[in-house]
């Protein structure tokens, strides 16, 4: 009997306090069964966007669908949606079982019957054996996995995280954000999670919207967002890009030719004519050469230079500008002060539309 | 429409069409309803002539209309928000349009002519119609989106509102109303300023002659004498048990906790026991020493001592929270610079402690000018604002309008002092604690300071330790004073219980106010609580046009004297169409008002410890707004919840000074009771029956604590110490 998964749809909302507008006039709309991230600098407003889902916040204007429903002026009680928080709100006069036994009790359920369903939802997060300790005895971890159950147990329609993985260690960050994407897929949930991280936006959502000052700066798949960034803001946002400047020489079809100061690449057109551009040059397209090139390139100077294990990372002084440059090969290090060849790779550099900035 | 707004159609549907309207006898029940005097709404609209009430049917009918068609939820809430309103409205108005005597105002009079059409208060069906009306408007409004749909947290408001306004507000309107009426009920400001201004208040006389002053330079003079003397003895005792080696600390402690279970005029009596005429102490002077006995403690200095016992301890509370937290390494630091102990105290300790003791002195001022037993005891022919009034309503001229003006002379000076500290203290006064753990150790008194402090508190501690001897030995002896045989007769004669012919029956003189007493005591303390703690969820967890109004009327009535709250409800309440003066209603409601900022405070600050997000864990979880509050903000609310009740029980069972203008034949109080045995010179029952009482309120706190019980919190736990929570209501 569980219940199939339910779409979002925001249209042109706003929330509004007093004269500070949280939300500005935002649509978008999250599929059933899919994830959905949304992603921006501290104070956008995504975690008043997730009130909004839950009825935690009414809407100023516009309409809420839940699963085709109209919602907007329901309370939180009313909806259909669960919410992880922050802090996890474990209420702390219970102990970890009526934690995740308080949502059917409070619907009237039987108490074995809500037992029952808790017990189920503890052992999907792995807590079988703690339902009688108090939450103050649980780890932070397992605290957390206390409070997606007790989330869990009703089987709502939307699960919404506001930033599950903050109060977590950089250790466990990794494996709650698997575990979190794992359940997810598993119960083909619809879920909206918000972080200001975008890494790890990146690796478990279906789809981000990167939200900035209350708008929706875009939305799209990781990869769209990555490769096609609509706007500086987002180009800047999701994973470190240079800015440069450059010039589209030629058209071709659906991708241009474009020089950027003595470099010339092909790169996707997106709409750009003949002129100027600002192009969002990813760490890794910067390319860098002890020799001379057998490349078109520019030359530089090393300006910082910090190995990390893995890879490389540079602060490359170019006529370009400062660029920061990561470097995978496994070559001796660049000094400061070196002076390099630097070239572009055409992957990972796209054009970015000038219409908004 | 959800099934708590039919709940409350069919409740006003009852209200107003089966249930008596009006107040009024039930005994021949036949010819009086359904359309006479004890006629429901709708009877008398119909065939009693009281078409005025038809009009509240049709906010009925309006409000009905959601459960008849089927109509979209903004539609069926619009229709609620209209009947709801437009028949509270309706409601309100022609309650207090008509009253005893046709109209009340005198426009409405010369409009339609005088007399106009009359009706006596509101009753039963009227006053459950008004609620069920009220609830209809707020489930309208959350439907329409108010307060986040929450109907709960609408008609929490609602209801809260409602209430203040009528219990808090409506009655301090009313004493202004009637301090700017004259005699004839007319309007004028020139008399207002005259009475206001007044010799009998201002006056100097006794600067120039023999003759005495106004009763507000009194008042004045003795509350400015008592703030002094509270801070510096409480100063003293504050700095003893912080600073030094002293070993009975946990007497000083008993100190704090008694004068708050010891009914305020109980200090005075046992005044009166040591040094009348016929005192223990006057006795004892007179015959070693020959000293006459004389009535010098009637008057000024037997009221100034009688408030210093009573609220040194309150100074006490207050200081030696400032006094705890100065930071030891602000002194530790001029230390090191050289300075010497009795300068680190005068030029560090001294100007830090500043905010605290203008608090302290502002609380011994606003006590003094609230507090009516003592001077009532004690006073002779000394005056004092809060027992003027007192014989201005029930003395031989029984003048209510000099009786307003009296108390609004006394509520501007409370309110004046209440605003300096909000004003000008409320800034300053955690400056000194530091919120860092410091480790510093404080730093011993210098030898002086010490001495001073003990030479001044170790004589008023050995005092008040006598006073309240006296009180527990006057009980049990004959006469104090004169004969110290012995006995248990004043217990007798006022808790006498006889064995008759129909079994046991009551038949000491105490027992008919001494039940009563329990009786509104029980009632007001789970009331208050309740509406307390409610409003305190509201104010701290909601936000809602308004919110400082809302506030502002709950700490009013706080800082509103007893006496002027007896006045402005005699006032209020003695007409249509809340005509309640004479009931255990008006009591319990008086008690309930005067009582709840304390209840706001405690649940306010334990609400703030708990967060936010656990409400909004449970909302989500599909939790209503009440079945979280139930579930989850009350249990973790016990502290608070414990701390009211105590602190409403205890009032309640204390309190003199507004239920003397309340109590009647057949509701009088224990403390009325005792002053009035007082009064007749009965002292041995008067102290036995104090007795009594405070063992009862000893019983109930551990009673109420035992009932709500501890706050499970897995590790954690937090105590409510009462005492602090008094002090914090105070401040
Ligand atoms: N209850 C509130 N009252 C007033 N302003 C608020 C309130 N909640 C949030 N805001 C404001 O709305 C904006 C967005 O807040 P929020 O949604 O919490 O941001 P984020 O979660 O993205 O950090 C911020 O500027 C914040 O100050
Ligand atoms: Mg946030």
């Amino acid at each position: 009997m569980t219940k199939s998964p339910a779409s979002v749809e925001f249209r042109s909302v706003t929330k509004r306090y007093g004269s500070v507008t949280a939300v500005d006039d935002i649509s978008f709309t999250i599929e059933p069964g899919s994830l959905v991230t949304l992603l921006g600098p501290s104070g956008c407003g995504k975690t008043t966007t997730l009130r909004l889902i839950a009825g935690l916040e009414m809407a100023s204007s516009g309409r809420i669908l839940i699963g085709g429903k109209d919602v907007t002026r329901l309370s939180a009680a009313e909806r259909d949606v669960s919410m992880v928080f922050q802090s996890y709100a474990l209420f702390p006069h219970l102990s970890v079982l009526e934690n995740v036994a308080y949502g059917p009790t409070v619907q009237g359920l039987p108490k074995h019957r809500a037992r029952e369903m808790a017990l189920e939802k503890l052992a999907l997060v792995g807590l079988q054996g703690l339902e009688r300790r108090s939450p103050s005895e649980l780890s932070g971890g397992q605290q957390q996995r206390v409070a997606v159950a007790r989330a869990l147990v009703l089987e709502p329609q939307v699960l919404l995280f506001d930033e599950p993985l903050s109060n977590l260690d950089a250790k466990l960050r990794r494996r709650v954000r698997d575990d979190i994407r794992e359940l997810q897929k598993r119960l083909n949930l619809t879920v909206a999670y918000v972080t200001h991280d975008q890494e790890e936006a990146l690796a478990v959502s279906d789809r981000i919207i990167v939200m900035s000052d209350g708008r929706i700066a875009q939305s799209g798949t990781p990869r769209q967002l990555y490769e096609e960034p609509a706007n500086l803001f987002v180009a800047d946002f999701i994973g470190d890009a240079n800015l440069v400047d450059g010039v589209v020489v030629e058209e071709r079809g659906e991708r241009a030719l474009v020089r950027i100061d003595g470099i010339t690449i092909e790169v996707p057109r997106r709409g750009a004519g003949l002129g100027p551009v600002r192009l969002a040059v990813r760490p890794t397209a910067v390319l860098l050469q002890r020799t001379g090139p057998g490349r078109q390139a520019v030359e530089g100077r090393i300006a910082k230079a910090a190995y990390l294990g893995k890879h490389a990372e540079y602060l490359v002084a170019s006529p370009m500008g400062e660029l920061f440059a990561i470097d995978r090969a496994d070559g001796p290090l660049l000094e400061e002060g070196a002076p390099v060849w630097i070239s572009l790779a055409d992957r990972e550099v796209a054009i970015v539309p000038s219409a908004e900035g | 429409m959800t099934p708590s707004g039919r709940a409350w159609l069919l409740l006003g549907l009852i209200g107003y069409a089966i249930l008596p309207w009006h107040l009024a006898d039930l005994a021949p029940l036949a010819n009086r309803y359904p359309a006479g005097e004890a006629g429901s709404g709708l009877g008398r609209a119909l065939f009693g002539g009281a078409w005025w009430l038809l009009p509240i049917a049709a906010g009925l009918a309006v409000a009905t209309v959601p459960v008849v068609a089927r109509l979209d939820r903004d539609k069926a809430a619009a229709w609620l928000v209209a009947g709801g309103g437009f028949g509270l409205a309706l409601l309100v108005v022609q309650g207090f349009v008509i009253g005893h005597n046709g109209w009340t105002t005198a426009w409405l009079a010369a409009w339609f002519g005088a007399p106009g059409p009359r009706q006596g208060g509101l009753g039963f069906g009227a006053a459950l119609t008004a609620l069920a009306l009220l609830m209809l408007l707020c489930q309208g409004l959350a439907d329409r989106g108010w307060c986040r749909g929450d109907a709960f947290v609408v008609s929490a408001i609602g209801l809260v509102v409602a209430l203040i306004g009528l219990f808090v507000f409506f009655p301090v309107l009313r004493i202004l109303v009637s301090a700017f009426q004259d005699n004839a009920g007319q309007f004028s400001f020139s008399e207002f300023a005259a009475k206001v201004l007044d010799r009998s208040i201002w006056g100097l006389d006794c600067l120039t002659s023999s003759l005495r002053c106004g009763v507000a330079w009194n008042t004045l003079f003795l509350a400015v004498l008592v703030g002094v003397g509270t801070t510096a003895l409480g100063l003293a005792f504050a700095l003893i048990a912080t600073r030094t080696g002293f070993r009975y600390k946990g007497a000083l402690r008993v100190l704090t906790v008694l004068p708050i279970i010891t009914p305020p005029f109980v200090i005075g009596l046992a005044l009166i026991l040591l040094f009348g005429r016929s005192g223990a102490l006057s006795a004892l002077l007179y015959e070693w020493f020959d000293i006459p006995r004389s009535r010098w403690i009637y008057g000024l200095p037997g009221v100034l001592i009688a408030q210093l016992l009573a609220f040194t301890p309150i100074a006490f509370l207050v200081l030696i929270g400032v006094v705890q937290g100065i930071s030891p390494s602000l002194e530790e630091a001029s230390q090191t610079l050289r300075a010497s102990r009795w300068t680190t105290f005068r030029t560090v300790s001294l100007p830090l402690m500043r905010p605290g003791l203008a608090n302290a002195f502002l609380l011994g001022f606003v006590e003094s000018m609230a507090d009516f037993g003592n001077p009532l005891v004690l006073g002779g022919n000394f005056e004092v604002l809060s027992t003027k009034i007192f014989f201005a309503v029930v003395g031989a001229a029984h003048d209510q309008g000099r009786a307003a003006v009296l108390s609004l002379v006394l509520l501007g000076f409370t309110l004046a002092a209440f605003w300096v500290q909000y004003a000008w203290l409320g800034k300053r006064v955690y400056t000194t604690v530091t919120g860092k753990g410091d480790s510093g150790l404080l730093l011993p008194l210098p030898r002086r300071v010490a001495w001073l402090c003990y030479a001044t508190a170790i004589p008023w501690a050995v005092f008040t330790f006598v006073v309240y001897a006296v009180i527990l030995v006057g009980g049990f002896v004959r006469s104090m004073g004169r004969d110290y045989t012995p006995t248990l007769e004043h217990f007798l004669t006022g808790f006498r219980i006889e064995a008759g012919r129909h079994g046991l029956f009551l038949s000491g003189s105490a027992w008919d106010s001494f039940i009563a007493t329990l009786k509104v005591a029980a009632m007001a303390a789970p009331l208050t609580a309740v509406i307390g703690l409610l409003t305190a969820y509201l104010m701290s967890r909601q936000s809602f046009a308004g919110r400082r109004a809302f506030e502002f009327g709950t700490m009013l009535s706080f800082a509103i004297p007893g006496t002027v709250v007896g006045v402005s409800y005699i006032l209020a309440f003695n007409v249509p169409p809340v005509e309640i003066t004479g009931t255990a209603f008006i009591l319990v409601m008086c008690f309930v008002f005067r009582n709840m900022p304390v209840a706001v405070r405690s649940g306010i600050a334990t609400l703030s410890q708990i967060d936010k997000s656990l409400d909004e864990a449970s909302l989500t979880l599909g939790a209503r707004s009440f079945a979280t509050v139930r579930r989850v903000i009350l249990p973790l609310l016990r502290p608070a919840v414990v701390a009211s009740l105590v602190y409403s029980f205890v009032r309640a069972m204390t309190a003199v000074s507004a239920v003397i203008f309340l109590v009647s034949a057949e509701y009088n109080m224990a403390t009325t009771y005792i002053v009035g045995r007082v009064e007749a010179g009965e002292f041995g029952l008067a102290i036995a029956y104090s007795c009594v009482l405070i063992v009862v309120m000893l019983i109930a706190i551990l009673m109420i604590q035992l009932l709500v019980g501890e706050r499970r919190l897995g590790r954690r736990t937090a105590p409510a110490p009462v005492g602090n929570v008094a002090v914090q209501a105070a401040g």
